[in-house]
């Protein structure tokens, strides 16, 4: 994908609906956190310092190219609009923290946008590995490569003990972040999902909304990722991780069977009511979108809804926020109900186009 | 979301508390949240892995008077940069404040160390060296599990490992 496709184009490749699992799955990822020895971490470090792990890690690109066989562009940050930084970070691109301080930040995109490196962000590299569906295994392996690629070039920070040594003391060891975006609104209805979130907390996982840490839930997305970073090997964090998530699943699952059973009639009612609102509505807000999108998804996971194909409700995912649709109107300064008008009306496009009613 | 405490209002208050023998973690309403005064730490949007830390270097019982003059030579971080911030210089800071950061990442990580990846360039011997920490950690399992068949042949290969790592050094 270009640089100007990134902005405008809602689908990425590893949100597509492809996949394992992906009825429940919507993305695996990984996280690998890394600094480069005796340069101070990106927090304490001045700008010369700063462009020099830029500059460090741009003359990787070509080995990196070589070794995954695809291709990067590299990107500053300070050099996008505000817009395009914040598509960024809806696509989960890039993290918010990345855009705080735009000077001498840079990210290193593949062509399939599957891997995106964060430079200076709160470590000097964030190696992130994205897949549709469920599948942290491959995302792990991808970035192990692009690790050992770097690492042959770099002197990277670790020691036997503490393992990778990161800004922030709560990485230490893999420096690993696995995390697996699952869309569960059948636990959400049925009122389980407390339980499940509380069942995660102990087994040492984390349970956020879509957006990351402390956002709130829209949409029954939810992002549950590994705690624990000291004393567990990577390939040990993700299976615990992956473990749970098949967990998950199937409770997921038997709560929309269950609820389907129970009262086919109220559940089919509520789903076409959802995609009524969507397919006709002329302002809407992103988190109603995002609250009847999941409906209309699981109504065509249940197989009620028919003319509707699956991967709409991903790309409604992304292209239903506030930024994201800004952009592509080359307008930064919409009023918030001049966005719910464009929202509204880009959703009947794309139902209209989807759909073969 | 509800409150975890009173099942009725709406959470709007992340609370996180680690102790030495248990992790807290709760989503509270207003009423329910001031029942815990000052242990709150941060409200749902706004919290901060920063800030938490910066208290849990304040909260240490180690004594900090010699502490607060300790500078890192590679970065300049001074422990008191710590206490306020929670977050580390450079890779040198880890040594040069070793003893504080000990009691720290043992409340977050408990007494582990790493497992896992090395860098090839630190060489095979630490690899060497996490394969049989590794190894050992899956024998435990296997005893607690009464696997004694699985964890004898684990054991048997530990052995062989072991010997050619003493060999190696
Ligand atoms: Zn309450
Ligand atoms: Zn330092």
């Amino acid at each position: 994908m270009s640089q100007a496709e990134l902005f405008i184009k809602p689908l990425t490749s590893w949100m597509d609906g492809s996949g394992i699992d992906s009825d429940i799955v919507l993305s695996s990822r990984v996280r690998l956190a890394r600094n480069i020895c005796q340069i101070p971490f990106p927090n304490r470090a001045n700008i010369a310092q700063l462009s020099k792990v830029e500059e460090n890690v741009e003359e990787i690109i070509p080995e990196l190219a070589e070794a995954t066989g695809k291709t990067y562009q590299s990107m500053s940050i300070d050099k996008l609009s505000t817009l395009e930084r914040n598509v960024l970070v809806e696509k989960h691109m890039i993290s918010s923290n990345h855009i705080m301080n735009p000077e001498n930040r840079l990210v290193i995109v593949s062509e399939d946008d599957k891997i995106s490196i964060m430079v200076n962000e709160e470590d000097h590299l964030r190696i992130q590995c994205m897949v549709s569906g469920l599948d942290l295994g491959a995302t792990l392996e991808m970035a192990s490569k692009i690790d050992d690629t770097i690492e042959a070039k770099l002197d990277i920070a670790f020691t036997e003990d503490m393992g990778y040594l990161t800004s922030c003391p709560t990485n230490l060891g893999t420096g690993l972040r696995a995390s697996v975006m699952m869309h569960l609104p059948g636990l959400v209805f049925t009122r389980q999902i407390n339980k499940i979130m509380n069942a995660s907390t102990q087994l040492g996982l984390a349970v956020r909304g879509l957006y990351g840490e402390g956002s709130e839930v829209i949409g029954n997305i939810f992002q549950i990722s590994n705690q624990l970073t000291l004393g567990f090997s990577e390939q040990e964090t993700i299976d615990n991780l992956t473990s749970a998530v098949l967990e998950i699943m199937t409770h997921e699952r038997a709560a929309r069977k269950a609820l389907y059973a129970q009262s086919p009639d109220v559940v089919s009612d509520k789903v076409w009511r959802s995609y009524g609102v969507l397919k006709y509505a002329r302002t809407i807000t992103g988190n109603e979108a995002l609250a009847l999108l999941s409906e209309v998804r699981m109504g065509i996971d249940l197989n009620i809804i028919h003319n509707v194909p699956a991967k709409v409700f991903n790309e409604l995912l992304v292209s239903s926020r506030g930024n994201y649709l800004q952009n592509l109107k080359d307008n930064g300064n919409l009023s918030p109900n001049e966005i719910d008008r464009q929202r509204a009306a880009m959703i009947r496009e794309v139902l209209m186009n989807g759909s073969n009613d | 979301m509800l409150c975890d405490d009173c099942k009725k209002n709406q959470a709007c208050v992340h609370l996180t508390q680690i102790t030495n023998t248990q992790k807290i973690d709760k989503h509270l309403c207003e009423e329910c949240a001031k029942k815990y005064g000052e242990l709150i730490f941060n409200v749902d949007q706004k919290f901060s892995v920063d800030d938490f830390l910066a208290g849990m270097f304040n909260n240490g019982s180690i004594d900090n008077s010699q502490m607060k003059v300790m500078t890192c030579p590679n970065c300049g971080m001074t422990y008191r940069d710590f206490s306020r911030t929670g977050k580390i210089g450079c890779n040198v800071c880890y040594t040069t404040f070793a003893k504080k950061l000990e009691p720290l990442l043992r409340r977050i990580h408990g007494a582990s160390s790493h497992i896992g990846k090395v860098p090839k360039r630190s060489g095979g011997q630490i690899e060497l060296k996490q394969r049989i920490k590794q190894m050992r950690n899956t024998l435990a399992n296997h005893v607690t599990n009464e696997e004694y068949e699985q964890a004898a042949k684990l054991r048997d290969e530990i052995k062989e490992i072991e010997k050619e790592f003493h060999e190696g050094e």
